[in-house]
């Protein structure tokens, strides 16, 4: 029964989203109250129908109710609680339902929160947010029904797969899911921005809370990504270029130089047709990430089954959501009028250098990522493109942003001077050049990338927090005066010294454990030490354990600097019996330095020897520090006053003018 | 500085940043795009000992042989030729004889010498450069037919 009730919720969340994605349309397009008045309930409706869907697939997957296949497939009547929950969206059918599931919270969201949006704009926005659901919920009726029934009913499940059985990847799907379908709503706000034909400060107010809320939610997303794969595919790695990652990074770049633009949107009024195009980038960017990981033309955990009819089917959804758009985009565009004008050297300069490059570096993740899908395509052969290509072109290109990034924020708006500037910075210049001097001195040697990039790290880092001195006017006056400065700061500006604060962390991460890593692998028997990077790891041994639904092989580690004890390191081997398949789980052990890493392989033998690869990874946590510290910087700025107080409303006479003007320019 | 000049400075800008990335990409895609080989390619064609190459097939049945030093040998074949491999290090958690896989590495000798190993591939036991690859050498058929006797529904193999 309950599967049914949730089926039978997908087909109604499907009606309600048809009438929701027309008569609001209709109506704005008419000057309809009544017909646009449907958006807001019709929302709502929709938004509780796919709850109750998610709640019924939840509920099949909690009892094991191995009569619905999803549960059959991805479940086990053995596995832990959260693992029955997070296996409703570890498989295909149900990470869709997931998927339409919060599109239909933010379509809600922007009904009940948007009250002080123009009634014609509030309509249109949540229409294309309907047309959107459309194609998502006829994609599941039609191809991918999570709530098909098995007869007879299966006696157990097969498991969720135990790659996917781990915390950090219970909660990366929701997250990556926030981001992408989060830009979903800048998305529907430039396409309704491009049928009303008006873009401006109040439109770029509405849309950059949204884009930030995204924005984090995805930096969150693909920081578990990569921290999972860091510890549990135990090669101490992070990030693999691999295709997959690819597909959440590119609107992640796409996104990053969204609410950069949107900026200049909202306190210059220009660069209007660029943001609108940007926004449909970052959206078309994440349906294409959705269409590469669930259709199967890539290999990798996401894959779930290769299915033909699926993948056209998104194709082709993709083909006309991005068409569309873009077609849209080419014919109203350019009617878009920009009022503000602006020198090369000014905070618009800087931002769009920003946009450039992330654009830029967007292209080349683009071009890495199909080009062995074209090749193959038109039968050149099978090639992989991996990080060598990737570490080779996108790297070189970001570092120019990172030394601008340390002056953007300290550039007026409008006209600025370099010179001033640079001169604003000396502090900074000084900081940097004597860390980076004591560093050099520390580490004599060092691949140079990873030098260069300490550097770059250290001084976006040390010019951010100048910036902020400049801006609270420290040390140029009273102390007391500094201080009630900083209190008075704006939550943005906060917003923007933490996220870029935090980039520069991450930007040392990487560049420390790029460069300095240390790995041994070699056979070691009980009592045997290696030392790796000045720790001593000795091998205590290894013994056999139970799992609640899994058997281990645990190896215990001493780890010791110059004698004293440091930490005990746990390794362990599991076998998951239902699937026959082993995981590493590697013991790690967080120091502000690096990260003591230990992993055991295989028995060797019979005398308890076994293969061990030992890591001393420099800086690494940092990167999953400095992304909290962005995405939480991202939650500061949602948060300013101005997205909240009434900021966002337009003039009364000019709102009559937009009716009217949108009612011309359509007859 | 006129309105057109001011644009002129931002395209000339963009450009330079397409003409940096595409030199960037063309000087890196000669070197670090490596290209797929099945064990019958490196057989019958000549490989190049400095070239990085993937090699991908099956994990030949009772080929697995452990070596001091964490070193790992085994044969790759797609059932119609076989490549020897030779590994050092924690061979991946889902590697096993008679499952896919797919390496990278060098030629030395007549030994492929990879430093990766993935065992990558989705539920269904099968990267599909390998089931491609077995399609090629003509051998799809028996490996499918062997492996749904085995209880694994292969993926990728419905063209």
């Amino acid at each position: 029964m309950i599967a049914e009730a949730g089926h039978f919720a997908l087909i109604l969340a499907l009606f309600i989203a048809i009438v929701q994605a027309s008569l609001p349309m209709v109506g704005a397009h008419h000057g309809n109250a009544l017909w646009m008045s449907f958006d807001k309930p019709s929302a709502i409706a929709q938004m509780l129908m796919v709850s109750l869907a998610f709640a019924c697939l939840t509920y099949s997957h909690v009892v094991s109710d191995f009569s619905v296949l999803n549960v059959v497939q991805n479940s086990h009547s053995m596995k832990p609680m959260l693992y029955k929950v997070a296996g409703v969206w570890g498989n295909h059918e149900g990470s869709l339902v997931l998927w339409v599931f919060i599109l239909a919270a933010f379509g809600s969201a922007v009904a009940i929160f948007g009250n002080n949006l123009p009634p014609t704009l509030r309509a249109r926005v949540l229409a294309v947010q309907a047309l959107i659901s459309v194609g998502f919920y006829l994609f599941m009726l039609l191809t991918s029904n999570p709530f098909e029934r098995v007869f007879p009913a299966a006696m157990d499940g097969r498991g969720l797969n135990p790659l996917l059985q781990d915390p950090g990847l219970a909660f990366h799907p929701p997250f990556l899911y926030l981001g992408y379908v989060g830009f979903s709503m800048a998305f529907s706000f430039a396409i309704a921005a491009l049928i009303e034909g008006r873009v401006d400060a109040a439109w770029a107010r509405w849309v950059r809370p949204w884009t930030l809320a995204a924005w984090s939610f995805l930096t969150i997303g693909i920081g578990l990504g990569s921290w999972w794969a860091y510890y549990e595919l135990g090669w101490g790695g992070w990030w693999f270029w691999d295709p997959v990652e690819n597909a959440s990074f590119m609107p992640w770049l796409a996104g990053t130089a969204l609410l950069h633009s949107a900026i200049v949107v909202e306190k210059r009024d220009t660069m209007k047709t660029w943001t609108i195009f940007l926004a449909i980038l970052a959206f078309s960017l994440s349906l294409l990430g959705t269409f590469l990981v669930r259709s199967g033309v890539l290999t990798s955990v996401h894959a779930f089954a290769t299915d033909p009819e699926r993948g056209v089917f998104i194709l082709l959804l993709l083909v006309i959501v991005i068409g569309g758009s873009l077609t849209l985009f080419a014919i109203r565009g350019p009617a878009l009028r920009s009022t503000g004008i602006f020198k090369p050297i000014s905070r618009e300069g800087g931002l769009l250098l920003n946009n450039l490059v992330l654009t830029t570096g967007c292209a080349v993740v683009l071009l890495g990522t199909l080009y062995p899908l074209f090749l193959d395509a038109v039968g050149g052969g099978k090639v992989s493109v991996g990080a060598p290509f990737f570490n080779a072109v996108f790297i070189p290109l970001m570092i120019p942003m990172f030394v601008a990034m340390g002056f953007g924020p300290i550039l007026s708006w409008k006209r600025s001077d370099l010179i001033q500037a640079a001169l604003r910075l000396k502090t900074a210049f000084i900081l940097t050049g004597l860390i980076c001097a004591v560093i050099l001195a520390l580490l004599n040697h060092g691949p140079f990338l990873a030098i260069v990039g300490l550097g770059l790290a250290m001084w976006l880092f040390v010019a951010t927090l100048v910036e902020l001195g400049e801006r609270i006017r420290l040390f140029k006056g009273p102390l007391k005066e500094s201080f009630g400065r900083l209190f008075s700061q704006t939550r943005a500006s906060w917003g923007m010294t933490l996220a870029h604060s935090g980039m520069a962390i991450v930007i040392a991460g990487m560049a420390g454990v790029g460069g300095w890593k240390v790995e041994k692998i070699q056979v070691m028997k009980p009592g045997d030490t290696v030392n790796v990077a000045g720790y001593d790891y000795k091998f205590i041994g290894a013994r056999q354990g139970q799992g609640p639904n899994y058997t281990v092989i645990e190896g215990k580690f001493e780890v010791t600097q110059d004698g004293q004890h440091v930490i005990v390191l746990s390794a362990e081997k599991r076998n998951y019996p239902v699937r026959q398949m082993p995981t590493t789980e590697a013991a790690i052990h967080s120091l502000f330095s690096g990260d003591l890493y230990a992993v055991i392989g295989d028995p060797e033998g019979n005398d308890g020897k076994f293969v061990t690869r030992l890591y001393f990874n420099p800086l690494v946590a940092w990167m999953w520090a400095g992304s909290l510290i962005m995405a939480f910087g991202a939650f500061v700025s949602i948060s300013d006053r101005r997205y909240r107080v009434g900021a966002p409303s337009r003039h009364k006479i000019k709102n009559v003018k937009v009716v009217e003007a949108s009612g011309i320019g359509q007859t | 500085m006129k309105r057109k000049h001011k644009r002129l400075t931002f395209v000339g800008l963009a450009l330079l940043l397409l003409a940096t990335a595409a030199a960037l990409t063309l000087s890196a895609f000669e070197e670090s795009i490596v290209f797929f080989q099945s064990p019958t390619d490196i057989v019958t064609k000549s490989v190049s000992p400095n070239k990085r190459y993937r090699l991908g097939g099956l994990v030949e049945e009772g080929s697995v042989r452990k070596k001091d030093d964490a070193v790992v040998t085994f044969r790759i074949t797609d059932m119609a030729n076989t490549v020897n491999v030779s590994y050092r290090g924690i061979l991946p958690d889902l590697f096993r004889e008679g499952q896919g896989v797919v390496t990278e590495g060098f030629f030395v000798s007549d030994v492929f010498t990879a430093d990766e190993v993935l065992a990558k591939h989705d539920e269904n036991y099968m990267p599909p450069e390998v089931a491609d690859a077995l399609k090629k050498s003509g051998k799809w058929n028996e490996m499918s037919s062997k492996m749904k006797k085995q209880g694994h529904v292969l993926g990728g193999g419905s063209q």
